[in-house]
């Protein structure tokens, strides 16, 4: 019998081999992959059983905070300092949800698991401290924000607002906003908070970051760029006559010619500081027509069109201006049509031309600091192109300062400073049958003739009858109390 | 199988002589680390946990002591020359499961008073009684030889406790139990893995003539007699009927395996292997096809990590995880998550989930490794027995120990589908760990008998009258 006892003892000896080499799958090859996955409960444990580092702004004020839960796995929440306010640039950190934008960007930074902070967290297991998370410094200015959120109200709208000098955003509010912190823990109420604000639940999308993610038609305020592919071109002046009729046959239509708001006088052969003065439909459709698609795609992409990987570093939409027929292409000139950009891209408008024609790349953090104070990487202004030679950039500047002396933006001013603006109305829905939406983009100079902000408002609609929408009306003042705040800050 | 064993009793020889010395020093030398193992790993979790030595460690350790010395004292007396590698591994597991089992009720999410509270002091009390039956095993069978005699009671005992489960309702799909009012549950399985392989010793021993001779020429393959084949039918449609009845996958498969395994050995033939593996296919692709809770069993082997079907995350998926972020070294004991699988199975089928994320990939090797050991040891038994009843016993005993250990942890570190059984020793469950002990008690019996120096032969009656002739 011994034969086959020591076959069935070999048998028995090859089972617990076949054991041991499945833990070793299991335990060795598999392991970093089973104990980072998705699911493994682990890893929230992991992030929430220290305070989470914080997100600053650009004065060093934290707007972020932890605080020590209770629970029996998270032992720290996230917190948010005024979350509806800061919730477009911060995202959020939820124990239950997951995590979003620069919360989600920064999580290695923000636990102190990023390979950069391994000399800290080996010196802090060695003298037995827990691990420390690092901190986001980000560039944006308190003031602006704040008076950003607070102009728009309860409408729905957003505003970018970025420094064209070095590209640095200042502030970035959509309404309406999500408090972050009604949903950071694990509870059922968090879970509750969560679903009222899905789109599901809630059409106005209140998650939906729109200064950075939405795209609109930009209306009025994509003249800035046709003006500006008009006198590259070096077929028009500021100030010569163009030739155009009023109203404006679409090439290739025989339906209702375009005509402009207000019926200006002035419109009619207007040059190009006139036509943007009163917002002259007729003209900038023309001159889009005559330059030609082709020319008008290239200038679009010059100002940051098409580019849809624009992370700043948070990801921004891409901003489209299409392939199109003749008639499309006059229409989309004037900001309608398939013609679509975000909030940012329409500041970015008004920043390279307050910047003498230099776009500088937005960016939104300023420096990634280690617990210990170090900074362990530093944003450096980043060039993205040079759309529009500096004398040009200069007249555009004059007609914008026109347009808010005398034009359709008055409502901007501000006393004793020059600043030069651009409404806008875009039309919106079937043959214009809903709330079109109000746009302002406009920058402000310092003393020294240098600019220090420029900001684009957009609010998509609201309660006011539709023939009073105008960008003048609605979004212009927003604009004027975020320059206010940035002048305020530079004194 | 170990070399060095063989140079130490200097014989190389399966059937030793006579004359061996018994190894008794060696035991209690061992028996010494395996009790002083789990009771530092019992500091260790109290260290991790609260950051000071439990309270109850010196109860602990004197009490697990207590249980090995006197396990030793009586192997000393009544079975002087039993293996010496049995009792302090055992010692050793059970002593770990212990403490696993009083680390995981220091988990408040696992330790509710729904899911039955604090396991440890009963599994402690288990534990006392399973060596208990150890001792009464070792002092009251004098040979185990005896057992033959109730080979047929034996059949009827295994019988029964094998299709009583039916009538008690089912628990996480599984109807492997028996409550008893007043005592508890009992899951009549494991007892009748050791009742049935005394049964198959004592028929085999009989029959193994007939089956292994009186055979057809079949393609090759000796086929039995129809009478010869009709108990063996009956066991695998025995073994159909639990998977059927009481959906314990485990169980039936444990006990197929141990009627192949004990068949071979006692008939020699390779023949009955095939027959057996085709007949135990045959009957688990029909029953895995028609039962649902198998199905599921399957498809989570198949895709582990796959979400249950109300988007949660699945036992075995939490399981996965545990082992994966126990990684080489192990969280420590006290430190891993492994109360994420939820309810009571990390402290029952799911104990080597703990074992692999504290003690990480080393730990969980040592202890796979400790049960080969103690299955080998088995077999080293079952070979030096020196009748043919001892040697189907001891084979099929720890045959049926070995199955069961890649059973439970093949299945939960997902090298097969999971089935519902208990890692012997270690996981929490008062009918394991008493059968287990008395298992070990019968192997050590085996090997006491085996290596024990042959008794002088007796003067005999012959001698006088035949005359040597010298020329």
């Amino acid at each position: 019998m011994n034969k086959p006892l020591r076959r069935v003892a070999i048998f028995c000896g090859l089972l617990v081999l076949a054991l041991l080499v499945r833990v070793n799958w299991v335990q060795f090859v598999q392991a970093d992959e089973l104990a980072n996955h998705e699911d493994n409960r682990r890893v929230k444990i992991d992030r929430y059983a220290q305070p989470r580092g914080n997100i600053l702004t650009s004065d060093g004020k934290s707007i972020t905070g932890s605080k020590e839960t209770g629970g029996t796995d998270f032992k720290y929440k996230r917190t948010f300092k005024d979350g509806k306010l800061w919730a477009p640039v911060t995202g959020y950190a939820s124990q239950a949800f997951g995590a979003s934008q620069l919360e989600k960007l920064y999580d290695g930074i923000l636990t102190g698991d990023d390979d950069r902070l391994f000399f800290n967290r080996t010196i802090d297991m060695l003298t037995g401290k827990p691990q420390k998370g690092g901190n986001v410094v980000t560039t944006l200015n308190s003031k602006a924000q704040k008076a950003a959120f607070e102009g728009l109200g309860d409408k729905k709208g957003a505003v970018a607002a970025i420094d064209p000098q070095t590209g640095a955003v200042l502030a970035l509010a959509t309404t309406p906003s999500y408090d972050p912190s009604s949903f950071a823990g694990s509870s059922d109420e968090d879970a509750e908070a969560w679903a009222a604000l899905q789109k599901k639940e809630n059409p106005d999308e209140p998650m939906l970051n729109r200064a950075l993610r939405q795209t609109y038609p930009p209306g009025s305020t994509y003249k800035l760029v046709t003006a500006a592919a008009a006198l590259e071109s070096g077929d028009y002046s500021l100030d010569g006559k163009t030739d155009s009729p009023d109203p404006y046959q679409l090439p290739q239509t025989t339906g209702d010619p375009l005509g402009n708001d207000g019926n200006h006088p002035g419109c009619k052969d207007g040059s190009i500081r006139v036509a943007l003065q009163w917002s002259c439909n007729t003209v900038f459709a023309k001159i889009s027509d005559d330059l030609g698609n082709e020319k008008m795609q290239e200038m679009s992409q010059k100002f940051g069109y098409g580019e849809d990987k624009l992370d700043i570093p948070v990801r921004a939409a891409e901003s489209v201006y299409p392939e199109d027929n003749r008639p499309q292409n006059a229409m989309a000139g004037i900001g309608q049509a398939s013609n679509r950009a975000t909030p940012l891209q329409v500041a970015m408008f008004a920043s390279a031309i307050a910047n003498d024609g230099k776009l500088m790349k937005p960016y939104m953090v300023d420096k990634l600091v280690a617990p210990n104070l170090n900074v362990v990487e530093q944003t450096n202004p980043e060039e993205m192109g040079q759309p529009v030679s500096p004398e040009n950039a200069q007249k555009l500047q004059e007609a914008m300062e026109t347009v808010v002396e005398k034009g359709t933006g008055k409502t901007a001013q501000i006393p004793n400073v020059k600043v030069g603006g651009k409404t806008g109305t875009a039309q919106h829905g079937e043959n214009n049958s809903k709330n079109p939406y109000a746009w302002f983009v406009s920058y402000a100079k310092g003393e020294d003739g240098s600019s220090p902000v420029a900001v684009a408002v957009v609010i998509e609609s609201s309660s006011t009858a539709r023939d009073e929408i105008a960008g003048s009306k609605l979004a212009a003042p927003v604009a004027k109390g975020v320059m206010e705040a940035i002048l305020e800050e530079k004194k | 199988m170990s070399s060095n064993l063989n140079v130490n009793t200097g014989s190389n020889t399966t059937v030793s002589p006579g004359g061996l010395p018994s190894r008794r020093n060696t035991e209690l030398a061992m028996l010494i680390f395996a009790v002083l193992i789990p009771v530092f790993a019992y500091a260790n979790v109290g260290l991790a946990k609260e950051g000071e030595l439990p309270a109850g460690m010196l109860g602990y350790g004197l009490g697990l002591g207590l249980l090995a010395g006197v396990g030793h004292l009586v192997v000393r007396r009544w079975a002087p020359y039993a293996d010496p590698l049995m009792l302090p591994i055992a010692t050793l597991l059970n002593g770990l499961g212990l403490v696993l089992i009083w680390r995981l009720d220091q988990e408040p999410s696992i330790t509710t008073p729904e899911l039955g509270g604090a396991m440890a002091p009963g599994q402690l009390m288990w534990s006392t009684l399973g060596v208990a039956l150890f001792l009464g095993v070792l002092i009251f069978l004098k040979d185990h030889r005896v057992l033959q005699r109730f080979t047929y009671i034996s059949m009827v005992v295994a019988l029964v406790l094998l299709i009583l489960p039916i009538f008690f309702p089912a628990r996480n799909g599984a109807r492997i139990w028996i409550t008893l009012p007043g005592i508890g549950s009992l899951q009549p399985g494991e007892f009748a893995k050791i009742i049935i392989a005394i049964f198959f010793a004592g028929y085999l021993m009989v029959k193994r003539d007939a089956l292994a001779l009186a055979s057809r020429r079949f393609m090759g393959l000796y086929l039995p007699r129809g009478r010869d084949l009709g108990p063996i039918l009956a066991i695998w449609g025995l073994s159909l009927m639990i998977l059927v009845f009481e959906t314990d996958l485990g169980t039936s498969l444990l006990f197929f395996g141990l009627f192949v395994i004990m068949l071979y050995v006692a008939t020699e033939r390779t023949s009955w292997v095939v027959f057996g593996l085709l007949l135990s296919s045959a009957g688990a692709v029909a029953v895995a096809s028609t039962t649902s809770h198998v199905e599921d069993r399957v498809n989570n082997w198949l895709d582990p990590l796959a979400h249950a079907s109300n988007d949660g995350v699945t036992e075995t998926a939490q399981a996965m995880f545990s082992f994966g972020s126990g990684g080489m070294l192990g969280s420590g004991l006290g430190q891993g998550l492994s109360r994420l699988i939820g309810g009571i199975a990390p402290k029952s089928d799911y104990i080597l989930a703990t074992v692999g994320e504290e003690l990480g990939l080393a730990g969980l090797m040592a202890i796979l490794v400790l049960y080969g050991l103690l299955v080998e040891r088995g077999m080293r038994t079952a070979l030096a027995a020196r009748d043919p009843f001892g040697k189907l016993l001891a084979v099929g005993l720890s045959g049926a120990f070995a199955l069961q250990v890649f059973v439970v942890a093949g299945g939960v570190t997902g090298l097969i589908p999971l089935t519902g059984m208990t890692m012997p020793f270690l996981a929490q469950g008062g009918s394991s760990v008493i059968a287990n002990w008395a298992l070990i008690a019968i192997l050590l019996r085996i090997s006491d008998t085996a290596r024990r120096p042959a008794p002088a032969p007796a003067p005999s009656p012959d001698a006088e009258m035949t005359q040597v002739v010298r020329p």
